[in-house]
């Protein structure tokens, strides 16, 4: 497994995402409140690019008239059919056994640690007195 | 929240890798509110400004917006020049036309002069959209081809429109939708389909429309999720009752597209109509054959939705009643319930029928060489 550096932590503020190709394969990284996710960029359903989709919440029922509504910001809507994912962990919500998206770890390393290695740097020029998000794959 | 849009979606990937295909309902839109004015009189465009636009239409003034997503349409199809998701056709060949393939693309303007109440003001916007759609689309792109618009609640300017629009080639369908102020099988829509059999034009009815009824037959539903089922119930009445007041019989050569409501539902409605003009023939003697025989020789099918039931062998045995000469696919693009071409059929289909499901049909029906 592979870990890539792809950029700055400041530069991935909350809220927003960013788009990246690692290994020709898309890929969409998230800043959810602080917590990094990566998300393979194609829906398992039609292939749109999925995480062109909002950011929404689920909405749950255990009796009619009854809703929950949680994970806000945390489920990302395929921008196509709208499909609902998890962006945490890729499942799928509206048919968890067949469909989910490849989920890959995200997470912040010093400037020290990603100098040393075994990183791979995506074209980020890296310094030692700053952060990194970092994805796995 | 602060979102990063990539700057391009999908890389396109290269032409001729893909199959060509025909997409049968693609939306055009206006980029800006004053878009047709150019193609209105001066009359027209005060009166927009003064008085608007009434649709036929219980419970609400307009489509409820966004629909499942802004405007009903993909997220990733705002142009990057601004505007609303298919207004742009330089960005429509960049993201549709030109990475799939598709050779002919057939224009469904939607929320153009149809429905409304003002029956003078829906003649001169339909006309206006359509001109529209020969500056703007078709005259820019020898893929495109624009269905004549109409405004379908007075049938003689319907008519008229369709005569003075037959014989160009810009255009190769009229255009219905299916929620009209009376089922469509009615005589005040007979003068439209008398033109458009003359013109040698198929009539498109594509789902929604302002008629000012329910979506339901049993009234108001709840939830958007209802309107988009409705959609298939709709047609389905329309169908029945242009099969029983005669619309078939009457107009042999008539051609008509069901645009958007699926599929999956027209061999039980043929099997029901069947079994009742069996034992209620005497009541409509003008229907001279069993109903499915006129829905058959005379009724295509576009795909988006496509059916997607677990088992592919349910829906290869429903396009086998409908017959694999009779379905034309379509994207719905930028609709959000696009369909992705090379998803959507599953394997299994002979290469004949593949081609003709893709492009044959629909190069046949439209008459496209
Ligand atoms: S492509 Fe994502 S939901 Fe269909």
């Amino acid at each position: 497994m592979a870990r890539h550096v792809i950029g700055p932590v400041d530069e991935l503020p909350p809220g927003t995402r960013k788009f990246l190709e690692i290994d020709g394969r898309p890929i969409a990284v998230f800043n959810i409140k602080g917590e990094y996710f990566g998300l393979m960029n194609r829906c398992p359903h039609q292939g749109a690019a999925l995480c062109e989709g909002p950011l929404i919440g689920l909405a749950q029922s255990s009796d009619p008239g009854e809703i929950e509504y949680t994970k806000l910001g945390e489920i990302i809507r395929c921008p196509w059919h709208g499909w609902e994912f998890d962006v945490r962990t890729g499942q799928s919500y509206c048919d968890p056994r067949r469909f989910r998206v490849k989920a890959y770890p995200a997470h912040v390393e010093p400037g020290a640690s990603v100098v040393k290695g075994p990183y791979v740097a995506e074209t980020i020029p890296v310094k030692v007195e700053r952060d990194y998000v970092v994805v796995e794959l | 929240m602060n979102i990063q849009f990539r700057e391009s979606t999908e890389a396109a990937s290269p032409v001729t890798a893909k199959t060509a295909i025909a997409d049968c309902d693609i939306h055009p839109a206006r980029a800006t509110r004053t878009e047709l004015y150019p193609y209105l009189a001066k009359r027209w465009q005060h009166h927009l400004e003064i008085y608007g636009v009434h649709a036929y239409q219980g419970m609400m003034e307009g489509p409820p917006y966004p629909k499942a997503q802004p405007n009903a349409s993909r997220r990733d199809a705002y142009p990057p020049e601004g505007g609303p998701q298919g207004s742009s056709l330089s960005f429509m060949q960049k993201q549709l036309l030109d990475p799939n393939n598709v050779q002919l693309g057939v224009l469904n303007p939607l929320n153009t002069g149809q429905g409304i109440r003002n029956h003078e003001l829906s003649a001169a916007l339909c006309s206006a959209i359509n001109d529209w759609q020969i500056d703007k689309w078709t005259s820019k792109d020898k893929r495109l081809k624009a269905s004549i618009v109409v405004g379908n609640e007075d049938g003689m300017a319907a008519a008229a429109e369709i005569r003075e629009r037959a014989g160009d080639k810009n255009f190769v369908q009229v255009l219905l939708l299916s929620r009209n102020v009376e089922p469509l099988g009615q005589r005040r829509y007979w003068p439209i389909y008398q033109a458009a059999e003359e013109a040698g034009l198929p009539v498109g009815v594509h789902a929604f429309g302002f008629g000012g009824n329910p979506i339901t037959p049993s009234g108001w539903p709840s939830y958007y999720i209802e309107e988009m089922v409705g959609h298939s119930q709709c047609q389905q009445s329309a169908l029945a009752s242009l099969v029983l007041e005669g619309v078939f019989e009457r107009f042999p050569k008539l051609k008509m597209v069901m645009i958007e409501a699926g599929f999956g539902w027209a061999p039980s409605l043929g099997w029901r109509l069947d079994k009742v003009w069996q034992r209620l023939r005497s009541e409509v003697p003008h229907v001279k054959r069993p109903p499915s025989e006129y829905i058959r020789e005379q009724v295509w099918w576009t795909t988006q939705p496509m059916e997607d039931p677990e088992r592919r062998e349910d829906l290869f045995d429903v396009i086998k009643w409908i017959g694999w000469d009779r379905l034309l696919f379509a994207t719905d693009y930028p609709h959000w319930d696009y369909d992705e071409p090379s998803r959507v059929l599953p394997p299994g289909v002979s290469e004949a029928n593949r081609e003709a499901f893709y492009l044959g049909n629909a190069k046949k029906l439209y008459g496209i060489c």
